[in-house]
């Protein structure tokens, strides 16, 4: 059956992204972190970057840094998410890409609204990921945050992205 | 002239231990530091590695206005204005590219990318008028130093050598870095804008005091080694270099540890091809001192800051609105190291970096608390029992003192005290 056509499919990748979506939110970072697969990678490109090993991203993570991030964002003391942002996002336009085997790449928009103690900021952006089947579950092999404005002046984003 | 910027006694809000806090605050001190410091001084715009070939070119910045760096088809780097002498189009939209000339879309002028006119259509109109008059804005002063490329808008002044003083041996110190001698800025840069007040960031640069802090949850969490060089117990220096610039001296501590490449929390094993073209290029003994002392952490004022493995080129938009632009440095003839000079910088800096968010959120949040109105003063009187003289006449302070601080405001004080030009 065509990717794109295997309704049961849709809504199980549909599900999963809502689910990362409200982790995020509601800054349950150690439940995120879980989501992810051993191998992966979290990126969130800036500018006209191509080639993440040669130019400067936002975020590259592989999971060891994905791990830091969480742990700095667990002491409590990460002082641009200490008090947290207010986090509340729609990811809408979900399509599955392609499937092959235990791995099914899916994209999806999304507009993020964020409330802080020194503002409110706007955040969209085209998200790709890679998931990878794991019992009735996936797991994130990789994840890419392509935001609208990324070639602009950003304020900071410590929240989860 | 600017009657109301004119009459602000600013030498009345510089005091040696405080400084008044609607100095960071108040618009018509922005707008007077905009003639008297941004368009009037050298400042930072670009590296030539930035633009290697003929015609390149890339957008940068002087203050809050648009600069294009382009190397003209001679090869010489060329600062212009992106601004059509004609109605005051923009004739570059483009973050960066290769291109000859610059068309403006509005009635077709085009300019060589050395900013002289090329053309007009319906050169009829024209006659009799001198062409070599109507070309691009050109950065009046325009200079180089090992690749590092400034401008300053004003003509006359003192040349960039005087200007950087002794910030030159820092940056000859940080091209030692490379086996081959070179920097380059090759990765792309992130741009962190901050609500706040330029000067805030300039300051923090080279403050000690603050490390322990406000990066205390990176620190515990990452076994980083950054956090003893700020301390009470390090050798580490604070210098304030005259001129405005600044640094923290963190080479009293690496030569006690003794430990090639611990400034970059690694080890010569780690990192052997990169070890091997050092000790061919200066000679095992120098390549060892060089690779002991490492890297310098230095704030050229008034906006180029190299932090070690990073260059952070500050940008100032309005009175609370500021952008800090951030590259990994990459060493020529290095690629092991440059790797992870990008890997290291990534994680660090910009938006969501385990440091730079941070200390964001200290400059937002300070140019929130001088929204109160007392007290007005800001004390920055720290170390000024021990400072002292070092063995060049520069004043020193322990690697936590505000020494810098107290030079910075020193310089401003002298910047602003002149009439604009």
């Amino acid at each position: 059956m065509n990717a794109a056509h295997d309704y049961r499919l849709i809504a199980d990748v549909m599900q999963f992204i809502y689910r990362e979506a409200r982790l995020q939110d509601e800054h349950e970072y150690e439940a995120w972190e879980a989501l992810w697969a051993e191998d992966a990678i979290y990126w969130i490109p800036a500018g006209d970057t191509i080639d993440p090993d040669k130019s400067m991203s936002i975020v590259y993570d592989n999971r060891s840094r994905i791990a830091l991030r969480v742990k700095q964002l667990l002491t409590g003391r990460h002082f641009s998410q200490s008090p947290r942002s207010a986090l509340r996002r729609v990811v809408s336009n979900v399509e599955v890409i392609a499937a092959d085997g235990d791995t099914v790449r899916a994209a999806a928009n999304a507009m993020l609204f964020e409330s802080n103690i020194k503002g409110e900021t706007l955040w969209a952006s085209r998200n790709e990921y890679t998931l990878r089947r794991a019992g009735d579950d996936f797991l994130m092999a990789r994840k890419k945050v392509d935001l609208v404005n990324k070639d602009k002046a950003l304020f900071s984003m410590a929240f989860l992205m | 002239m600017d009657d109301v910027a004119d009459a602000l006694p600013i030498e009345n809000l510089i005091r040696r231990d405080r400084v008044h806090g609607s100095l960071y605050t108040d618009p018509a001190i922005f707008e007077r530091e905009l003639g008297n410091i941004w368009y009037r001084t050298w400042v930072y715009v670009g590296h030539e590695s930035e633009v290697p070939d003929a015609n390149d070119f890339v957008m940068k910045s002087i203050g809050p206005e648009p600069i294009i760096m382009t190397r003209d088809g001679r090869g010489a780097i060329q600062l212009l204005h992106n601004r059509c002498p004609h109605r005051g189009n923009t004739v570059c939209v483009a973050d960066r590219g290769n291109a000859a000339s610059f068309t403006c879309p509005f009635h077709s002028w085009t300019f060589n990318n050395d900013g002289s006119l090329r053309g007009f259509p319906f050169p009829g109109g024209y006659q009799g008028v001198d062409r070599s008059r109507l070309g691009l804005g050109r950065v009046p002063r325009v200079a180089s130093y090992r690749g590092f490329v400034f401008g300053s808008l004003t003509a006359d002044g003192p040349d960039l050598h005087t200007h950087l003083g002794a910030a030159r041996q820092a940056i000859d110190a940080l091209c030692r870095t490379s086996p081959d001698g070179e920097v380059q800025i090759t990765t792309g840069f992130l741009k962190h804008k901050v609500r706040a007040n330029w000067k805030l960031v300039v300051e923090n640069e080279t403050d000690g005091y603050h490390p322990a802090f406000v990066h205390a949850s990176i620190f515990r969490v990452a076994q980083s080694g950054i956090g003893s060089l700020y301390s009470d117990d390090s050798s580490a220096v604070a210098r304030y270099l005259e001129d405005g610039h600044s640094e923290n001296d963190l080479r009293p501590e690496f030569r006690k540890r003794d430990e090639p490449l611990g400034w970059f929390g690694t080890s010569p094993a780690r990192l052997p091809d990169y070890v091997a073209r050092m000790e061919a290029a200066y000679g095992a003994d120098e390549a060892r001192r060089i690779m002991i002392d490492g890297t310098p952490h230095i704030m050229i004022y008034p906006n180029l800051f190299i932090a070690e493995i990073q260059i952070f080129v500050l940008q100032p938009l309005a009175v609370d609105l500021t952008v800090q632009h951030v590259s990994a440095l990459q060493f020529k003839g290095a690629p092991d190291l440059n790797r992870r000079m990008l890997q290291q910088t990534m994680g660090s800096v910009g938006p969501a970096g385990f440091l730079l968010a941070d200390d964001a959120e200290m400059y937002e949040r300070t140019h929130m608390g001088l929204r109160a109105r007392d007290p007005a003063w800001l004390y920055i009187g720290r170390g000024l029992g021990r400072e002292r003289r070092d063995e060049n006449g520069f004043r020193v302070g322990a690697a936590t003192d505000e020494t810098p601080t107290r030079g910075i405001w020193e310089h401003y004080r002298s910047l602003m005290r002149t009439a604009q030009p």
